[in-house]
């Protein structure tokens, strides 16, 4: 009987012992919880200091407002954060370059290339996912061909082609060049109407819809994403791209000037030397606020986008 | 599924399948179908399509007097297209020199090569319309056999909205495809057989001949395998850091004991929001001698006396402004360029991942948890190979573009520091950024074109290999 006692109060003991070591490391396992919760945050912090402080930088430079002898200071200055506030900076970029003109070429060029490169790409790629005809397989190997020739290769002769139709300087043909490619960009589009069930499609088709009428009725009220996705692209395009522009636009006339070639132009280029990089800076922020902005209210559709073009592949 | 003979030859198949047919119509067809291979639209005029046959008549006509009169465009002096710009083809006008350059940095021999191109691109559009006259004039035939009557133009045009909508809706591509995309490719591959590489008023062929020795002389001779080589080491540099960063960015933020996930997210996502020749710009002047960052460096060099930190101002994208600055020797201007690569590249891989973070199958943890697997064990059995496992082809995708990134370099030291003892050559040009200078720049158009092919060459070996066993061509059906 006793020995029976104790040996239950010995493994009682030990029962309470194990427990003891369990929440002990319970406790350091949550402490290192902690600890690595907190790093994870620190690191974090420090991440988005990194990621931030440039746009920041960017951004305090063109409400920089400093004197030096009298004479605004547009120039590149070395310490961390401004030493006075203002929109001089603005005033000048309105008032000594064309930015107003810049911006609303680059706003009609963005708006026409849009509406017309997502008509074509959202058409592609619907014949491509939803029909079957005979040079479907052949057309989609020739697109991806196309597209590994580096551009820059052709650059010069499409610009020879512009300069046949009488277009050069214009931004006409910044509008033909950036749409007429767009067709061959069908595949993420594609991805996306390849989810949409057949069976859709045939039931339509049975109830004798046209394609023309499933593609209109059916396809697109159901991509909406893929809609959004596609016509953002298109839109930031104009605000961004810069090589070629500077080439159709040519460096003769700046009213005809898009914003990518004119900010190059201020901060790389002939205006270097009157225009300051504040300035510049000023230019930068007017350009960012709206195509931000335009991102962050599109930003669920532009994810979505970006994703289901990684796992497709 | 092909058959297994077809698979062996697919290259030739369609060809010999296209002679057959044609054969066919011309043996079977009707007497307007007959006449339709000589005279376009009588086909349609046979079987009493009379608008059909009115347009290809037209066409045909057109295409005839196109050819025939040589219209000359006015803007460049007496060039002219037709059979003319063909015959000139042939010496690119030496026979026919006409010195009236009112292209500014053209010279007349490359506008008579592009003419050249172009009327050889109209002449197979031609040929598509021709074969689809026939074609057309052959289906009525058929149609008359089954008793029924030929569609008549209405219908034609109503077919273009359902059977025929693929027609309607990839024409206005094609053409647009043919025009800047296909002839300035077929047009740039030319040049590379050619002696363009001053703005002279002409040039000659060089042929095959002249293709390889530049591989024996001058600046291809000299530089291509080190731009090579470091194109591909970027590459792969590139590809790999921002693949791994982005993924521990997006294991980071979604960290289940991490808050206001939706607010890292945003900070991230900001970057990739802003026009990315504002960020790349904005960082050649941060990183500027004269910039913030510089400041950093030498603040910490005076706090820690000399431990980290640089004593003078140094130019990280090469160049030593004059000795006023330290220079950056390669090897650290490469790392820099690296380095704003991952600022540029990392939000974008991060917001890939974190999708496909959220889409692994739950049951794939629970199942690992009940065979009392850890954290570790489960990240790097599970997590990291379904991560690589679906991101695959993106990863591909990815080192192709990479070997393409034409901004980062272009912005940042614009391939500089060069070579020494070259004017055309820097010591950071990946193959695009050496592309642009040849050719925009400094009109070494023969050149340039020399190493688009290359280009193309290697990212099309990488991609067709990849692509082509890739599942989701393959499978591609199987999906919908």
């Amino acid at each position: 009987m006793s020995e029976e006692n104790l040996n239950i109060n010995e493994t009682q003991e030990e029962i309470v012992i194990e427990e003891e070591k369990v929440t002990k490391k319970y406790k350091s396992l949550k402490r290192a919880k902690k600890l690595s919760t907190i790093g994870a945050y620190i690191l974090l912090i420090i991440l988005s200091i990194i990621w931030i402080y440039p746009i920041l930088w960017i951004v305090l430079s063109a409400f920089r407002q400093e004197y030096t002898d009298g004479i605004l200071d547009t120039r590149i200055v070395s310490h961390y954060f401004p030493r006075g506030f203002g929109i001089e900076n603005f005033r000048m970029l309105f008032a000594e370059t064309r930015f107003i003109r810049w911006f609303g070429n680059t706003l009609l060029v963005a708006v026409c290339s849009c509406v017309l490169s997502t008509i074509l790409v959202l058409s592609v790629a619907y014949c491509m996912s939803k029909l079957r005809f005979k040079m479907r397989k052949p057309f989609m190997n020739i697109s991806m061909i196309l597209g590994l020739f580096p551009g820059f290769m052709t650059m010069i002769a499409i610009y020879y082609v512009i300069k046949l139709f009488g277009l050069d300087e214009t931004l006409g043909a910044l509008i033909l060049v950036n749409s007429a490619g767009a067709g061959i960009g069908f595949q993420i589009a594609k991805g996306y109407f390849d989810i949409v069930p057949n069976s859709l499609v045939e039931s339509a088709r049975l109830d004798g819809c046209t394609n023309f009428e499933i593609f209109y009725r059916i396809i697109l009220p159901l991509s909406k994403p893929i809609i959004i996705y596609t016509a953002l692209m298109a839109f930031t395009g104009p605000w961004m791209d810069f090589i070629f522009a500077k080439l159709i636009l040519g460096a003769n006339n700046r009213d005809i000037w898009t914003v990518a070639v004119g900010l190059y132009d201020m901060a790389n280029g002939s205006q270097t030397a009157t225009i300051g990089f504040t300035t510049f800076a000023a230019g930068c922020v007017c350009i960012a606020v709206p195509i931000v902005t335009l991102f962050m209210c599109l930003q669920r559709y532009y994810v979505e986008g970006v994703t289901s073009g990684a796992v497709k592949g | 599924m092909e058959s297994g003979v077809k698979k062996k030859i697919p290259v030739i198949t369609p060809f010999i399948n296209f002679f057959k047919n044609f054969h066919k119509r011309f043996k079977e067809g009707s007497l307007g179908t007959k006449l339709s291979h000589f005279i376009m639209g009588s086909g349609s005029f046979y079987h009493k399509q009379y608008i059909k046959a009115a347009l290809y008549f037209i066409l045909q006509v057109g295409f005839i007097l196109f050819m025939v009169l040589c219209p000359e465009i006015k803007s460049s002096g007496t060039i002219s297209l037709g059979y003319k710009a063909i015959v000139n083809l042939k010496d690119l006008g030496k026979s026919d020199v006409i010195l009236d350059p009112i292209f500014d940095v053209a010279a007349n021999g490359v506008l008579i090569l592009l003419f050249g191109i172009i009327t050889i691109g109209i002449c197979f559009v031609y040929l598509f319309a021709w074969l689809s006259s026939i074609k057309s004039s052959y289906k009525a035939d058929l149609d008359v056999k089954d008793d029924k009557k030929p569609t008549t133009f209405k219908e034609d045009l109503k077919s273009l909205l359902d059977e025929k909508f693929h027609v309607l809706m990839l024409t206005p591509t094609c053409l647009a495809a043919l025009i800047f995309t296909i002839l300035p490719t077929i047009f740039m591959i030319c040049l590379a057989f050619t002696d363009y590489n001053t703005p002279s008023t002409s040039i000659t062929w060089t042929g095959i001949s002249g293709f390889f020795s530049e591989f024996k002389q001058g600046e291809i001779a000299d530089y291509f395998l080190p731009v090579l080589s470091w194109t591909f080491i970027w590459a792969l540099l590139a590809t790999f850091t921002n693949y791994f960063g982005g993924i521990l960015l997006a294991l980071l933020i979604n960290k289940k004991e991490i808050k206001l996930k939706k607010l890292w997210r945003t900070i991230f996502i900001l970057t990739i929001a802003i026009p990315q020749f504002i960020s790349l710009l904005a960082i050649t002047k941060l990183l500027s001698p004269v910039g913030p960052f510089n400041m950093l460096l030498q603040n910490l060099y005076d706090w820690t006396g000399g431990l980290i930190g640089l004593e003078k101002p140094m130019e990280f994208l090469g160049g030593d402004g004059g000795g006023k600055y330290a220079a950056a020797s390669v090897p650290v201007v490469k790392i820099v360029i690296l380095v704003v690569n991952l600022w540029v590249g990392i939000p974008y891989t991060m917001l890939q991942t974190s999708g496909i973070l959220m889409n692994i199958p739950t049951d794939l943890y629970e199942a690992a948890t009940i065979d009392g697997a850890n954290k570790r064990q489960m990240f790097f059995k599970i997590t990291l190979p379904y991560i690589i496992f679906v991101t695959t082809p993106y990863l591909i995708g990815s080192f192709v573009g990479n070997i393409n990134s034409f901004n980062i370099i272009f912005f940042l030291t614009g391939g500089g520091p060069m070579f020494e003892g070259s004017a055309l050559t820097g010591q950071t040009d990946l193959l695009v950024t050496w592309l642009y200078r040849l050719t925009i720049e400094n009109d070494k158009y023969n050149l340039g074109s020399i190493i688009g092919i290359l280009t193309f060459m290697v990212t099309s070996a990488i991609t067709l290999v990849t692509y082509r066993r890739s599942k989701a061509y393959k499978e591609e059906d199987t999906f919908q």
